[in-house]
């Protein structure tokens, strides 16, 4: 992508995926999924046609939340759940930034589930992505609000009583306007899904399975292998049916409320039957529906689930403080201190 | 009514101060008319100083004790630092306001009831097993006994209300009665009620002024007022005045901080008593290009603050002492990060929820020290309603100057207590300047300004500064991660140092009396200033050798305060708390301060400390 260097404006300056590599190690540990999710993000930034100084990266705690130290843009390592704050702060303060939010299911989800609530029902316009590896790692271990029931871990030894939270679904449920899932594995996928995210106005929520190779191993294997993946993921396309297996055969079809699985040819379903993906429904019926899709009495469905417009937060916050001087005339502070009751005391 | 002939004129009695406590029902309205009496007697030009005494209740049952509302006002001809220990006169609208206000009348007080609310269900609701008005239980005390309600009624004959919306006038005629007592003129209220009313409810504007009107008339010409009273204008220094609250103070001063600084202001708040009102003043502001934010809880309300410093605006956060327990967290990442941030805190009684509704200087401690390992942040504390102005700018230039956060103690005494302000020029206030970093080349994020120890502020949107910040331990100079034994003790030993040198900017604490030392010194921060100034101004007209010193900066402290402790031979430190000033005086000078604690949930009244002088002096 083309950008206008820092130097001068007839200064044309490319900018690559290198150049948003800080000079920082990167510390996870060797095979975790948190190193493609920071591959494909550090790719798409040149395609975003920001300046790179306008770009800024906040994060909580956890593995995931140090992203933004190898980030070669503006960062923000913050404290355990509270990025979507400070984000919040930063965009309304500074609209013009780009701001994104690198968080994982217990810094989102456990500690910060009031804000993430919040950051998405006022539709900030900021990315949230949302590494989710079910388990929690940088504390070495323990079960996560993500975790299946039963999971065993060093603080569950006889499996988590915890019934999990559906990251999507709690994003729906708090009115957002743009939900999308993705995989670690699937890098051209995120690429496109992190594009779309940044593209949407208003709070964008992005879940990115993450597998955990150390404390959760193969947590999505069994959908997200190679092998069976077309046979047991769902990619979302709008406008076009929910089609999916090696060979395209089989489709989700509704039945009354219920979603299920038909297979094209058999028992006369042909492609008609075959419920269309439209993620501009403003009803948030059939995107709950997918969100609370998983595998094996459904395929997993990953892409755009959601894509709806609604004013901004902090395009409404700008709008107000506009009409305010448009109404009342710019502030005068010696006018302001004189308001109301004022005597004169004079020099004896 | 016979109307008194020129002979028979009430008398005209001058007085130098006189403290008036209106209460009533929480619905009686009588936060109206104390403000208004404060209004009218500022215009006129009078010294004054108001506290409201409020239920915790919004809506508490009519007629009950927890329900009783209550406006203390004081004014004089001189210069006057308190609301006033005791009322002179207290004017009780129904039987649970008398009894709850009555103990603090002192014999020989002037006392105006409402004779319609002295009913059987309003005596039995107060705990009266007989009319006090009737069975000689106030004989002590100079009674005026008023039928207000049934007086109103018919002064609003002609006007076109609902009864019970005539009734809600009553506390007008109360107010014009009082008017007339203490001689002032009823412009100022007149010209509320066309404001306020005027427009919207013409109607309700009219019965408020023919309320009042009336009962100043009833003043004047019934026989029940052998005397009336004048409060001469006092002499104040020269200027324009207006009255003004702590919290308006606060808002005012911040906004005219973010001015001063040409950054704009944004802050962060979550409603709490007694803090809100700072959010709604700053809400008001839109049009000086403020931005609030109302968050989902606390810390919310803090994150979104230093996310708008990160992004270079004045990002601030307000609350009260519960708020401050839950952003201690993100207090100490500010501290981390070393970016500018204010956060107020309006403090009110506790532990936990407390008393809401009342004041309490509880959280001195908690604000230097509520924050896990050593996280130094500035402390400011106003010193009266009308320095929050000055000290909010204090906290923005030293928040700006030196990159920490910064403690704004007020509390609610403060904060919803008004007095006269001596309106200052916005052009005679000194600029700050933000002095963001923008050069690429000598840029290093925790590089530090050899004089203050401030690193720079290098703000998103600068081309050649994309760095990180965060919560982790990070190297000296260049700000990277990093957890070597002695950095961190170097870079623990630099945030305390870069606090610690604030005390070279700061203004030298000032005596008040014998600069050169004596037997005794008053040292206070905070609320106490207006109380101990008058203890320790009565004593010295006593002739006692007892000076007075008030802590405008709590963190770091005035650097002569050993040298001014070290000039008397006792210190007495008066707090409503009890004694964390006195604790770190203590653990700081080695100096054997006393203390003096009341947490009632009031200002202390001038004779607690005047006895305590004594006592000291004896």
């Amino acid at each position: 992508m083309v950008t206008i260097d820092r130097n001068g404006s007839d200064n044309i300056q490319v900018l690559s995926r290198k150049d948003f590599v800080s000079d920082q190690e990167v510390r996870w540990c060797p095979g975790c999924g948190d190193y493609s999710i920071l591959a494909q993000t550090q790719r798409v930034m040149p395609d975003l046609g920001i300046p790179r100084e306008n770009i800024v990266f906040i994060s909580g705690i956890g593995c995931s939340s140090r992203l933004p130290y190898y980030m070669n843009t503006y960062g923000f390592h913050s404290i355990h759940g509270r990025a979507p704050t400070i984000a919040s702060g930063l965009k309304t303060a500074r609209p013009e930034l780009s701001v994104w939010v690198i968080t994982g299911d217990g810094d989102a989800l456990s500690i910060g589930g009031n804000h993430i609530l919040h950051v998405i029902r006022r539709n900030v316009d900021l990315q949230i992505v949302l590494h989710n590896n079910e388990i929690y790692g940088l504390t070495k271990g323990q079960y996560s609000p993500t975790s299946p029931l039963s999971k065993v871990t060093y603080s569950s030894p006889m499996g988590s009583i915890d019934w999990p939270l559906r990251p999507l679904a709690v994003a729906l449920g708090a009115e957002a306007t743009f939900v999308a899932r993705s995989l670690d594995i699937d890098p051209h996928h995120m690429v496109d899904m992190l594009g779309r995210a940044h593209e949407h106005r208003g709070a964008s929520f992005v879940e990115i399975y993450q597998n955990c190779n150390i404390y959760n191993d193969g947590a999505f294997e069994e959908f997200t292998a190679k092998d069976v993946r077309a046979d047991r993921m769902l990619f979302l396309k709008h406008g076009e049916p929910m089609i999916f297996g090696k060979a395209e055969d089989k489709g989700i079809r509704l039945n009354g409320l219920k979603p299920e699985v038909v297979e094209l040819g058999k028992d006369g379903v042909t492609v008609k039957d075959i419920l269309i993906h439209d993620e501009t429904i403003e009803d948030p019926t059939i995107a709950f529906m997918l969100s609370r899709m998983d595998y094996p009495e459904y395929p997993v469905p990953v892409g755009v689930i959601r894509a709806v417009q609604r004013p901004t937060y902090n395009d409404l916050m700008d709008q107000q403080l506009a009409k305010a001087v448009e109404t009342q005339g710019e502030g005068n502070l010696d006018e302001l201190f004189r308001q109301g009751d004022t005597w004169q005391v004079e020099e004896e | 009514m016979t109307t008194l002939t020129r002979e028979e004129q009430p008398e005209v009695i001058d007085l130098d101060r006189v403290t008036i406590r209106f209460a009533g029902d929480s619905g009686d309205g009588m936060q109206i008319t104390g403000t208004q009496f404060t209004r009218t007697s500022a215009v006129f030009g009078n010294d004054i100083s108001t506290v409201p005494d409020i239920p915790a209740e919004i809506r508490a049952p009519q007629g009950s004790l927890p329900g009783v509302s209550a406006f203390q006002v004081s004014f004089s001809s001189y210069d006057i630092f308190t609301p006033g220990d005791v009322p002179d006169a207290l004017v009780a609208m129904n039987p649970a306001a008398l009894k709850v206000h009555l103990a603090d009348l002192p014999k020989g007080g002037i006392l105006v009831c409402n004779t319609d609310e002295f009913n059987e269900s309003n005596l039995k609701k107060a705990g009266y097993t007989s009319n006090p008005l009737d069975d000689g239980s106030l004989s002590a005390y100079r009674v005026f006994p008023v039928p207000i309600g049934t007086m109103n009624s018919r002064a609003l004959k002609d006007v076109d209300l609902t009864a019970p919306l005539k009734d809600r006038s009553k506390n007008m005629f109360a107010l014009g009665l009082m008017f007339w007592m203490y001689s002032r003129p009823l412009e100022t209220t007149i010209k509320f009620n066309e404001q306020y009313y005027g427009r919207r409810n013409p109607v309700v504007a009219e019965a408020n002024i023919k309320s009042l009107k009336a009962g100043y008339n009833y003043g004047e010409t019934t026989e029940v007022f052998a005397q009336h009273y004048h409060v001469p204008k006092a002499k104040l220094p020269a200027g324009l005045y207006r009255n003004i609250t702590g919290n308006e103070a606060t808002a005012m001063g911040f906004l005219t901080a973010s001015k001063l600084a040409d950054r704009p202001l944004y802050y962060g708040s979550y409603p709490i008593t007694p803090a809100s009102d700072i959010l709604h003043a700053l809400a008001a502001f839109k049009r000086f290009g403020v931005k609030t934010f109302q968050a989902e809880d606390e810390i919310a309300a803090i994150g979104t603050a230093i996310g708008a410093s990160f992004g270079g605006l004045l990002g601030m956060t307000g609350t009260s002492g519960p708020g401050i327990a839950l952003k201690s967290e993100a207090i100490g990442l500010a501290v981390s990060v070393e970016l500018p941030l204010v956060i107020i805190d309006v403090q009110r009684s506790g532990p936990s929820t407390g008393i809401p509704t009342k004041t309490e200087q509880g959280d001195l401690l908690q604000c230097m020290f509520g924050r896990n390992s050593a996280a130094p942040v500035a402390i400011v504390a106003p010193a009266t309603s009308s320095d929050c102005f000055y000290m909010a700018i204090e906290a923005w230039r030293i928040a700006i100057k030196y990159r920490t956060p910064v403690i704004f103690l007020s509390d609610l005494y403060l904060g919803v207590g008004s007095e006269p302000w001596l309106i200052p020029n916005y052009g005679d206030l000194e600029k700050m300047d933000a002095n963001f970093a923008t050069d690429p080349e000598t840029f290093k994020r925790y590089a530090r300004d050899p004089e203050t120890l401030a690193p720079p502020w290098a703000i998103p949107g600068t081309p050649g500064l994309e760095h990180r910040v965060g919560g982790l331990e990070k190297q000296n100079i260049t700000g990277n991660v990093n957890y070597e034994a002695e950095n961190h003790d170097l870079m623990t030993k630099l945030r305390a140092e870069k606090i610690e040198r604030i005390a070279n900017d700061i203004p030298d604490l000032e005596v008040f009396g014998d600069e050169g030392g004596g037997e005794l010194l008053v040292l206070g921060w905070g609320s106490t200033y207006g109380v101990n100034r008058t203890a320790v101004q009565r004593s010295r007209t006593a002739g006692l050798s007892v000076s007075q010193a008030h802590l405008r900066y709590l963190n770091p402290f005035p650097k002569n305060l050993g040298d001014v402790l070290s000039r008397f031979k006792k210190v007495l430190i008066p707090e409503n708390n009890l004694g964390q000033l006195q604790l770190l005086v203590r653990g700081r000078y080695l100096v054997d301060a006393v203390g003096l604690h009341r947490v009632t949930g009031r200002p202390f009244t001038i004779s607690e400390v005047e006895v305590k002088i004594r006592e000291m002096l004896g």
